[in-house]
């Protein structure tokens, strides 16, 4: 966290000049040179730095220029929309990758699942925001069935937390920018869960099952997905931890109120102290998730021995 | 049972929408950016000015001709060379229900004259003097010719409902510009919408002010739900899917898709913002000959810029003022001649050219990298080799200010919407002291045009005022001091219905308070 900070420092001079951004074209450069010096950009960049620190340490960091609150309010409340928007392409990625990486690798030569793969190499291939404007295009304008930006109407839970899923309009809202952002870990997913199953299926126990007499569905649901899924938790765990940190584009086409918008926004605007912040938070997001995936992996598989003991 | 609750549900609302009388009507717009503050002193930006407009008014606004039209003031006189007198409308109430006077007016002045960004245009006015509760007078340091111009920035603030202190003991009227205050977060104007919600960045919400003075317009716009949608593209799907009825400002990208829908419609007009190059002579000897600059001038065809990437969504310049500005000079033409550029090469003995570094923004003006990718092109037909970088705005602005390169690319919209401003900033010799020519980063000097500009700011005789900014704009063109390009356009966009075409303007402040939507 601490380099993360000292190389968000380092840049800021290279991040352009927010007074631009905060006053008009017209003043005097005059009252522009009060400005910095009333923001404290004038400062040597260690003093800035020093006083980065001092405030970070009593949980303060910076206040954001454009909206003029504590950066890290700013995070939280934009906060909950990336989270349920990730949220969402998850569930698609969990319900359409399982069961398509299953089917093609029971059925590898069936048409569908030659059709599958071949589409999802394209998939892969095709940027985020021209799936969204795909999206956009075809069924907000052309069939004109979904809102076309925005989280819609949504309904308040707790503290920050706003839900779209709490009423038809809010999930109407996040469809489409769900399925763009599910697109590009789509394909990957499909033809992880495709591999490893396939491996398992080759694997002595499941051969022995069926040789055994034992109905073919079975024992690919309950004997060979179970193995499937522990590398497809793992990576989808660090994944999903990504795509929090990477729903810039999708939100950023779809204005979607959340963190990824709001960062894109701040580097327009030289709004520094919130793409400081904003980077030590994603930061802190990447060490807590492959914390809680190397954890949840010691749970699912007893032969990962986090400790180091011997068994 | 669920099918039940759903009907009863529906026959409610049913019922609760009859009850909304037939004209409240509600208009859903979209804008690239919303206001970054409702303290209309903070920031002197497009965006705040439409919010001045909204939820303000001002003392008189421009029509769409760019003439004058009275709002809160009902008639004004020049009294002598340094003072004209403004006659106040009566009962005319703020949202907060405070009568205006007078006294606002004095409040509101002072505050101006604080703002670190409005202070520069009341430069030259010295004090508001209060003749009685509903007469004013604006009082100027010498003859002043841009009185009635400056007026349509005085939007009087409810002096009342700002004074005192707030909950943490901050001064209400305090201009704060970095961090919340009073004033930028609550609002009471004459307007006639009321802020009712906030979520930066993400919407606002305005509702029709019940006690608006102006009984006359024909407006029915009842609630405006107001969403910033960055992205071009999203928000003109935005508009063709229906899900908002007014968007600004419209690519040129874009308007084959908007013209070819049937349910809306585009309305473009000629803007005032200005896009040129600088050529800097400090760092070039080059430019410093007359005849080199005239040959890249010769050498740019700027209507073929405005033709083929600006889609026509331009009009070609050959000098500062647009039309209708009192220096804008008709004998003045776009004068692209590739051959007579190569000869004044030649004569300037630079036949082989020679090689320059040339930048420009990426995100600042429209197609503003295309722009300078051609310019770049078409110089090199004259042997002039360009080295280009372009950049975000972020960055590109410290480095203008570095004059961090050869050619330099600059837009500039007169804030006063007079000639005059865009030599005092782009022509005029840069001189710290008094703060004139700051963005002249090509360093072009003429004592002439010095002179001339501060004699024509002291001139308040329009016609003969005109003679002189014209003069100076004949000077500036033969000198070559800077390469033209065009003026951009303005668009907007809205559902059919939504009668924009008569409340927008070439200043780009709808005013949405006359608003008809059938």
């Amino acid at each position: 966290m601490f380099i993360i900070s000292l190389f968000c420092f380092s840049i800021q001079d290279t991040l352009g000049d927010p007074t631009r951004e905060l006053a008009a074209m017209s003043m005097s450069d005059e009252e522009r040179a009060n400005l910095r010096e009333s923001l404290g950009l004038n400062d040597p960049l260690l003093v800035q730095y020093g006083r980065f620190v001092k405030r970070a340490l009593q949980g303060d960091l910076g206040t954001s220029y454009f909206f003029k609150e504590p950066t890290l309010d700013v995070i939280l409340k934009k906060l909950p929309a990336t989270l349920e928007l990730a949220f969402a392409a998850s569930l698609i990625i969990i319900f359409v990758s399982i069961p398509l990486g299953v089917f093609c690798a029971i059925k590898p030569r069936h048409w569908f699942s030659r059709i599958t793969m071949a589409v999802s190499v394209i998939g892969i291939s095709i940027p985020v925001f021209l799936t969204a404007l795909a999206l956009i295009f075809i069924f907000s304008i052309t069939l004109g069935w979904m809102p076309s930006f925005g989280r819609g109407e949504i309904v308040q839970v707790w503290g920050y937390w706003s839900t779209n899923f709490a009423s038809w309009d809010g999930i109407a809202h996040i469809i489409m920018p769900a399925i763009a952002l599910s697109s590009i870990m789509l394909p990957l997913f499909i033809r992880l869960v495709r591999a490893e199953m396939l491996e398992v299926l080759s694997s002595e126990y499941v051969k022995f099952a069926r040789a055994k007499g034992l109905p073919a569905m079975p024992v690919y649901l309950k004997h060979a997905l179970k193995n499937t899924m522990l590398p497809v938790i793992t990576v989808g765990g660090v994944q999903i931890g990504i795509m929090v940190a990477y729903t810039i584009l999708t939100e950023s086409v779809f204005q979607w109120p959340g963190m990824g918008f709001m960062f894109l926004e701040a580097v327009n605007r030289s709004d520094i102290p919130l793409i400081t912040a904003y980077i030590m938070f994603v930061g802190f997001l990447f060490v807590v998730v492959n914390t809680l995936v190397d954890l949840l992996y010691g749970v699912i598989n007893p032969q990962v021995d986090l400790v180091g003991r011997r068994q | 049972m669920k099918n039940r609750f759903l009907l009863s549900t529906c026959l409610v609302l049913s019922s609760l929408l009859a009850f909304i009388p037939a004209q409240a009507k509600e208009l859903k717009m979209a804008y690239d950016a919303d206001p970054v503050t409702l303290d209309i002193h903070e920031q002197l930006s497009g965006g705040v000015l439409q919010l001045s407009h909204m939820s303000f008014d001002p003392l008189i606004r421009w029509t769409k001709e760019l003439a004058f039209e009275p709002r809160l003031a009902t008639r004004y006189e020049r009294l002598n060379p340094t003072t004209v007198r403004f006659y106040l409308r009566k009962g005319v109430k703020f949202h907060s229900g405070n009568t205006m006077t007078a006294t606002d007016f004095k409040w509101t002045f002072n505050r101006l004259k604080n703002s670190p960004d409005f202070k520069g245009i009341f430069a030259n006015f010295t004090d508001l003097n209060i003749v009685d509760d509903h007469t004013i007078d604006l009082v100027t340091s010498g003859p002043y010719p841009l009185v009635l111009h400056t007026a349509t920035y005085i939007f009087p603030m409810d002096s009342k409902f700002y004074t005192g202190t707030d909950a943490n003991g901050n001064d209400k009227g305090a201009i704060v510009k970095n961090g919340a205050s009073f004033a930028s977060t609550n609002l009471s104007g004459t307007g006639p919408f009321k802020v009712t919600s906030r979520e930066q960045g993400v919407k606002i919400v305005f509702e029709r002010f019940a006690d608006y003075w102006d009984k006359d317009t024909k407006g029915n716009v009842s609630r405006i739900v107001f969403t910033p949608i960055k992205d071009e593209q999203t928000r003109v799907a935005a508009l063709l899917s229906g899900d908002v009825d007014f968007i600004a400002p419209v690519s040129p990208n874009d308007f084959g898709q908007i013209r070819s829908a049937s349910n809306v419609e585009l309305i473009t007009m000629p803007g005032t913002r200005i896009i040129t190059f600088q050529m800097n002579q400090e760092r070039r000897p080059e430019f410093r000959d007359q005849r080199v600059r005239m040959a890249m001038v010769h050498a740019v065809n700027n209507e073929g810029i405005v033709k083929k990437i600006m889609k026509d969504f331009a009009t070609p310049a050959a000098q500062f003022s647009p039309e209708g500005y009192l220096g804008y000079n008709p004998s003045l033409k776009p004068r692209f001649d590739l051959k007579l550029a190569q000869q004044l090469m030649k004569d300037a003995g630079y036949e082989d050219g020679f090689s320059i570094t040339m930048m420009a923004p990426n995100n600042r003006y429209v197609n503003d990298d295309k722009i300078a990718q051609a310019v770049a092109a078409m110089l090199a037909k004259i042997n002039i080799k360009v080295d280009l970088q372009t950049m975000p705005k972020a960055q590109y602005w410290p480095a203008f200010d570095d004059r961090a390169a050869d050619v330099m690319m600059i837009g500039w919209h007169s804030d006063t919407e007079d000639s005059a401003n865009f030599y005092e900033f782009l022509a005029m010799t840069p001189d710290q002291s008094s703060g004139m020519g700051v963005y002249n980063s090509g360093n072009y000097s003429s004592d002439y045009v010095d002179t001339m500009t501060v004699k024509a700011n002291a001139e308040t005789d329009p016609k003969k005022r005109a003679q002189m900014l014209q003069d100076i704009e004949a000077k500036i063109f033969q000198d070559a001091g800077f390469i033209p390009l065009h003026w951009q356009n303005l668009a907007w966009a809205a559902k059919r219905g939504v009668n924009i075409d008569p409340i927008v303007n070439a200043l780009n402040f709808p005013y949405l308070g006359d608003l008809v939507i059938d």
